[in-house]
This record gives structure tokens, sequence and C-alpha cells, in this order.
């Protein structure tokens, strides 16, 4: 009837803004303990000196942009995935391939790389993602082995094992992530919240090693909690969609890049946002960031095909490296931080170091 | 983009312009490309290269276009004539590039100049003929009445406007072997999504409310405590993280060596100082590392209290396996470990016990968390402290190795090429399950040089 229906509305509209008067309480109490700035704490930090870091290795192969790579714990070895449905195995210390298997769909934006170094997990635009053994047998037809693991309702945009090769976390742009079991295909666990695509995911490295961060389209960033599904932090201060996100080393804070042009540091103890890095001449957005080892400095590849270097501490950027001709779209810094890689729209990715 | 060019074009501070002399016309409010980099320069305190890589993507997206040769998207830091494009143009601004549109602008090439049609202009005009014939006669009756109109106008007019269309057209149609600047990604919807539909409705609004006032009764800490952890953990960090301080005995992406690597291989016999010293930082850091773990067993054998280590273990190992293997593990760590009279028997309080006890009748993944966690807490605060002071690890920080700094290469053809070391996926997976990488010990160096 015409008056439900606008009864509906009505409650609909009273909800909307009770949630936003809700979310401002919190920024209150939010900002109750923040005593102090980042800059003023790393006032007494030595300046960082000048920073040199070169394209060491370029990776040409791909017919098609480069959308995901992730690094093997050997430290040297890459998986990457491209537009044209290629994912591809590399020695990037060689620059050899080694496993090049096709997807039956364009647009791989998610690959990863097994913790044991025998398998890899990739998926796009086919909803899925798909776990491929890794063989060298030259009468085995890698894509014979495939495993469906996860299913979504919209395409994959992330993906990442958790501990071992056994359980898969995904993200996708039906607003969900997932936890799956590998060998079944069993969801182990869903988690809903965002109320737009969910881009990117990462893993905390804490000791409990139960919870992960999560950045969507609707420019929130989400901690959640593996085993209740529960959300348990979130933060909105974005002014666009959240590409990337990234725990900080020691698990108490995460970055996050956006199509905002900014990055920005997360605090999971102070539960707000400590830190901004945004310039005034960046104008295009951040695809993909990633830490050095040490935390110190922060990586971000940007669709103006850099990428910056950020001082973490101080918020001032450290240099900015050209070289990739169209936009860089993932970037990951190797397991033993000896350098990072970066995968671009250009068709090629780059071994910095 | 759109803030950055606005701002050029500001009459006081922008960009300098001037008329400018091209052929015969003069065209106004033209502005040289190196003025557009000094600008750039000034505005935002970048490098020359910076600006120069700034100014050639506006260029690129087509809010700028060179006089003398339009067709290349370049921005050239000398005196070469620019003019901004009209905001009419933008590529923001919403205006779908129409195949209608196309086709007028190629058809007035076309007319203009006979054989002015370049080799892809030439195929999309073929196509587009195919494709609208049925409305061609009204495709050619607008180009003329165009080409008309613009015969009306100044010289310097005709040729401002004819820039400015040529410039938009190579940007929303980019010549073959171009990429398109305008290529944005699968499309990222905002609301609905294949079935699911994710309206904001009320279910959606209670939950994040939900959220909040969980969120309001949180218990947070000081920013000045946390920010100076930051502080703490970086400068402890920054002699290991080789982009900070660099690697011994060279990083192997630099110097093409990678003795980096099979000093610190995973299951080498003699680990590196500083290695030795991480295990110090945390807990964590002594159980991540496959040798140090191997040393706090080893340490912990010595006190008695090996099984506890190795229950956290077979805890991890139910945490992070298949789930068809649950109930079997947790069967198998249940006979091992926690029940009365087991073989390697852990000590954990009473209620604990009893709370887990009753948890193994609905067993999961997760059901022997809290046990885990009690054992885990006990070495970390126990055992761990004590490995730290003992002889043991002092012996192990005495005997390990620092590589020594590898002698710059002088002559470039001295250089090894880099050796290939065997992939993870050909070797064996351990029992366990865990990682196996390359043993890569010096004795199993392969070849090189």
């Amino acid at each position: 009837m015409a008056t439900d229906g606008l009864h509906e509305n009505q409650t609909l509209a009273s909800l909307k803004s009770e949630a936003e008067s809700l979310k401002g309480k919190l920024e209150e109490e939010r900002a109750k303990l923040h005593d102090v700035e980042l800059h003023q704490v790393a006032e007494r930090v030595e300046a960082l000196g000048q920073f040199v870091m070169k394209t060491r290795r370029t990776l040409k192969g791909h017919g098609n942009k480069v959308l995901c790579m992730d690094w093997c714990k050997d430290k040297r070895r890459i998986v990457s995935s491209s537009q044209d449905g290629k994912v591809i195995v590399w020695d990037s210390f060689t620059t050899n391939k080694e496993h090049a298997v096709t997807m039956p769909c364009t647009w791989v934006m998610a690959c990863a790389y097994a913790p044991s170094g025998c398998a890899i997990a990739c998926g796009g635009l086919d909803n899925k993602c798909s776990v491929y053994p890794l063989t060298f047998d030259k009468n085995e037809n890698m894509a014979a082995k495939k495993k469906s693991v996860a299913m979504h309702t919209n395409y994959l945009s992330a993906c990442s094992f958790t501990n071992s090769d056994m359980q898969i976390l995904t993200a996708s742009g039906d607003g969900t992530c997932a936890l799956w079991d590998v060998e079944s295909g069993q969801l182990l666990q869903s988690f809903h919240g965002h109320g737009a695509d969910v881009l990117c995911l990462d893993l905390a490295p804490s000791e409990t090693g139960n919870t992960f961060v999560s950045g969507g389209c609707d420019k929130k960033a989400m901690v959640w909690d593996m085993r209740s599904g529960q959300c348990v932090q979130a933060f909105e201060t974005h002014e666009s969609d959240i590409n990337s996100v990234r725990y900080y080393p020691s698990g108490d804070a995460f970055a996050s890049g956006s199509d905002d042009a900014t990055c920005r540091l997360y605090d999971l103890r102070a539960d707000r946002e400590v830190a901004v890095y945004s310039k005034d001449s960046i104008i295009f957005g951040a695809s993909s960031v990633d830490f050095s080892l040490s935390g110190r400095l922060l990586f971000a590849g940007y669709n103006d095909y850099t990428i910056n270097v950020w001082d973490v501490l101080k918020g001032s950027r450290v240099s900015i490296l050209f070289g990739h001709e169209n936009r860089v779209s993932t970037l990951r810094v190797s397991p033993d931080g000896t350098a990072f890689c970066s995968g671009s729209w250009d068709h090629t990715l780059r071994v910095w170091a | 983009m759109e803030r950055v060019v606005v701002s050029m074009q500001d009459p006081d501070q922008g960009v300098k312009t001037r008329s400018q002399r091209l052929f015969i016309t003069v065209i106004p409010h033209t502005a040289a490309g190196g003025d557009v980099v000094a600008w750039l320069i000034r505005k935002y305190c970048i490098s020359e290269e910076e600006a120069l890589h700034l100014g050639t993507l506006l260029v690129q997206h087509g809010y700028l276009y060179s006089l003398r040769e339009p067709r290349s998207l370049v921005l050239r830091p000398d005196d070469t004539p620019y003019r901004f494009q009209t905001p009419y143009f933008w590529t923001s601004t919403v205006w779908p590039a129409a195949e209608l549109d196309y086709a007028i602008y190629l058809t007035k090439k076309n007319i203009r100049k006979q054989g002015a049609l370049v080799g892809h202009e030439k195929e999309h005009y073929d196509q587009l003929h195919r494709k609208i014939n049925h409305t061609w006669d009204l495709v050619v009756m607008q180009a003329r009445e165009q080409l008309r109109a613009a015969k009306q106008r100044r010289k310097g007019d005709r040729l401002v406007i004819a820039c400015q269309e040529q410039t938009y057209w190579l940007v929303n149609r980019p010549p073959p072997g171009v990429p398109s600047v305008l290529e944005q990604g699968p499309e990222r919807s905002s609301c609905t999504a294949g079935g699911v539909q994710m309206t904001k409705n009320t279910e959606f609004y209670k939950q994040e409310m939900e959220r909040c006032r969980k969120a309001l009764t949180r218990a947070r800490v000081k920013s000045s405590v946390c920010l100076e952890a930051y502080l703490k953990f970086s400068s402890q960090r920054g002699p290991h993280d080789p982009m900070m301080s660099g690697c011994l005995p060279s990083n192997p992406w630099v110097t093409d060596d990678d003795s980096y690597w099979t000093f610190n291989a995973p299951s080498v016999a003699v680990p590196t100082k500083l290695r030795v010293e991480r295990w110090a930082f945390s807990f964590q850091e002594l159980l991540e590392d496959p040798v140090g773990r191997g040393h706090f067993m080893d340490f912990l054998g010595t006190e008695f209290s090996a099984e506890n280590l190795s229950f956290w273990e077979a805890c991890e190992g139910l945490r992070h396996g298949e789930q068809a293997q649950v109930r079997a593990a947790v069967d198998a760590i249940y006979q091992q470990f926690l029940a009365p009279g087991a073989a390697r028997w852990v000590n954990i309080d009473s209620r604990t016990m009893e709370r887990t006890l009753e948890g193994l009748r609905q067993p999961h993944r997760y059901v022997l968390d809290e046990a885990q966690l009690h054992i885990y807490m006990l070495m970390k605060k126990d055992s761990y402290p004590r490995f730290l002071k003992s002889a043991a690890y002092r012996d192990l920080l005495a005997e390990a190795v620092v590589p020594p700094e590898a002698k710059r290469r002088v002559f470039p053809f001295m250089r090894k090429p880099p050796h290939a070391n065997p992939s993870p996926a050909l070797l064996p997976a351990s029992h366990s399950g865990e990682p196996v990488t390359a043993a890569s010990g010096p004795e199993c160096g392969d070849g090189g040089t």
C-alpha cells in the first residue's frame, strides 16, 4: 500500500541518519585519545638519506596489462596475472618463465603463491578462485589438475592463502570476503559488511593469526575476525575507492591506497587514522601499497605510471620512481625485503632494488 | 587533473600566456611548453622530471594541445606553443564520444581534403559507413553544415577549433598501438551485484549501527603510546631491513650474486648474526624461523617441556589444515597431549582443560584455540625469556656468521650469470606439510661460472 511504502522510506531515512550520528559519536570518542600527531613524534627520528633504487629486472612476456603479482617464499619466484587470462610463474632472478597457464576468462585480477611454493591461486571475471598445483612434468597439462575453490557472484578482486596451502581467503566484487577449504572447496566462513565491491585484503601478521583487513569501493577499510566472521573495526576516512591495504610489519597498523590519490595509515590500538601520505602534485589514484621490512618505507604504485616512496614516520615523500609506461597496477615487497616488484598495464613487471 | 588545469589558467597565478604567431595567423592565449613545466615545478615543489611527466599526462588526457604538432601528445619543455583545451571537450565532461559524432568528424576531414584520412581513420570511416549506412545522408549533411559554418569564422578561430577537435578525437579514438588513457578496467558497481542485492536496506544500517555501538565501548590506546611504538619498531628493525641498511654480502638483485640467499636459507646450518639477533625481538620471530624454532625445541628438551611446543605445532596444523582432516587431527592431538596418561601430556590449568574437553564433544578447527593460547603464553612468558638468557642462545650468537661484504665487481664481463635455483615445487613436500625450500647450503651450489 502507498502508505506502507512511505512509512518504510521514512524508517530507512531515519535509520540512515541515526547511523550517521552514531558514526559521528564514534569519531568524537576516537579523537579523545589523540594527543599527538605522527610527524610530531617523528621529529626526533633521523631523516632518510639519498634514496637510490633502480629497475634491476624487467620481466617481459605478458601480452596484455599485468594486473596482479605475488612473491613465493623462496624470495625470487613470482606469479603474475594479466588481462588476457595468462598467469605466469617466473624465476625473477634469472627472468626465466617457469610455468604458464591460460585461464578461461579475461581480467585475472587476483593471483597468489601458496606458502609451500607448490601451487598458485588465481581468479577474476570468472567469479571463481582456482588453485593450480605447479608441476614440472612436461606431459602434464597444468590446467588439468586445476581445482575450483571459491565461488562468488561477482568478479574476484583479491585472494590470499592463509598460513598453509589448505585455506584461501578471497575478496569479491559482490561485496563479501570468504574463507575456503582448498581440498573440498567448502566455504568455511563468509564476511559481510561492505556496502560495495571489496577490492583488496591482507592477512594480519599477528601471533594468534586470526584477523585480516579488507578495503572496498564503499571507502571503508574493515578488520575481520576470521573465526567468527564479525567485523571488529572499521575505518572510513578515504574519499574514494580503496584499492589496496597492507599491514604494517608489527601488525599494529595497516596502510591503504585509494583512488583519492592518498595513502593513509590506520592504527589498530588507537582505533583511528594516524597519517595521510599525499602531495598536491599527485593527482592520480594509488593502486597498490606495501611496506619495507622495517616499516620505515611505504612504496605506493599510482595510476600516473609512477611509484612514490614515502617515509612512514615523517610523512614525507622520499623518492619518485619512473619507468613504467602505463598504470602501476600491483606492487609487493619481496619476503626478505631485498627488493620489490611492480606490475603495470604496460605489460611488464619490474623488480627494483 | 582538472583542478590543476584550472589553476594553470588563472590569469594572475597561472602559466604565462601570450599571443603566438603561427604561419600568418595570430593565436591568442598560448603557453610555451617550457613555461608550463616551470610553473608546475614552482607550484608543487617538484623536480623537472616529475613536472615533465605530469605535464605530458595532461597532454595525453587532452587538456593541453600543441599548436604546431597536434598529433604528438607530448609536452616539450621548450617554446613550443600549447593551448588549453576548452572544457566542452574535457574527458570528464559526460560526453560519450558518440559514433555519430566521430563519423561526422571523419567525413568533414574527408570532404575538406581528399585523402586526408590516415590509415586507422580510413578503416574506421569505412566501418562506420557500413554500420550507420541508413543515416549516412544525415552524417554528410551535418559535416557539410559544420564546414560551412566554420568558413564563416576567422582563420585563427578555425585553426583553434580544428586543433581542439583533433585532440579530442586523438584521446577518444587513439591510433592502433597507442594505449587509450581512458581505459578504466572492469566496472565497479557500487551497489548491485550478480544475484546479491546490496541495496542499503534497513538490515544494512542496523548492522552498521551495531558495529558503531560495539566500537564505542572499545578500549583504545593513547596515540602517543601507539606512535612511539612505531619509532621503536622501525629503529629496532632498521639494521635488518635490506632497503635501509643494505645486506651482506650484497643485495642479490644489485650484484647478481645470490650468496645472500645461501647464507640466509631457511634451514641453513649456521645462521647469520642478524638472524640470531632477530630471535630476541619477539617470540613470534623465533617461532617463525625454522632454525630458531629448532634450537628452541632443543632448549625445551633440556627443560623437559618440549611437548608444549609440539602441542602448539599440532594445534597450528589443525587450524590451518584440511577441513576433512579436522576430526582426525583433533583426536590425534587429544590422544597424544590431552588424555589422562597421554604420552606427551601438556600442563594446562584445570579450567581451560575443562572447557576444552567440553568443546571436544563437537570438534571443529578452533576447538583447541584456548588450550593452544594458554600453552603459547606459557612458553612466551616463561621458557622464551629463559632461552634468551641461556648459554645455548649465547653460544648461537657467538657462532653466528657475519658474511663478508662482497667486493664490488669492476669488470662487468667477469660477472657470473645468475644461476638457476630449483623451484620449491620440484622438491618432495615434508611430512608436516611445512614449506620446504631448496636447501642451498654451500655444497649445493650449482654450476655458475
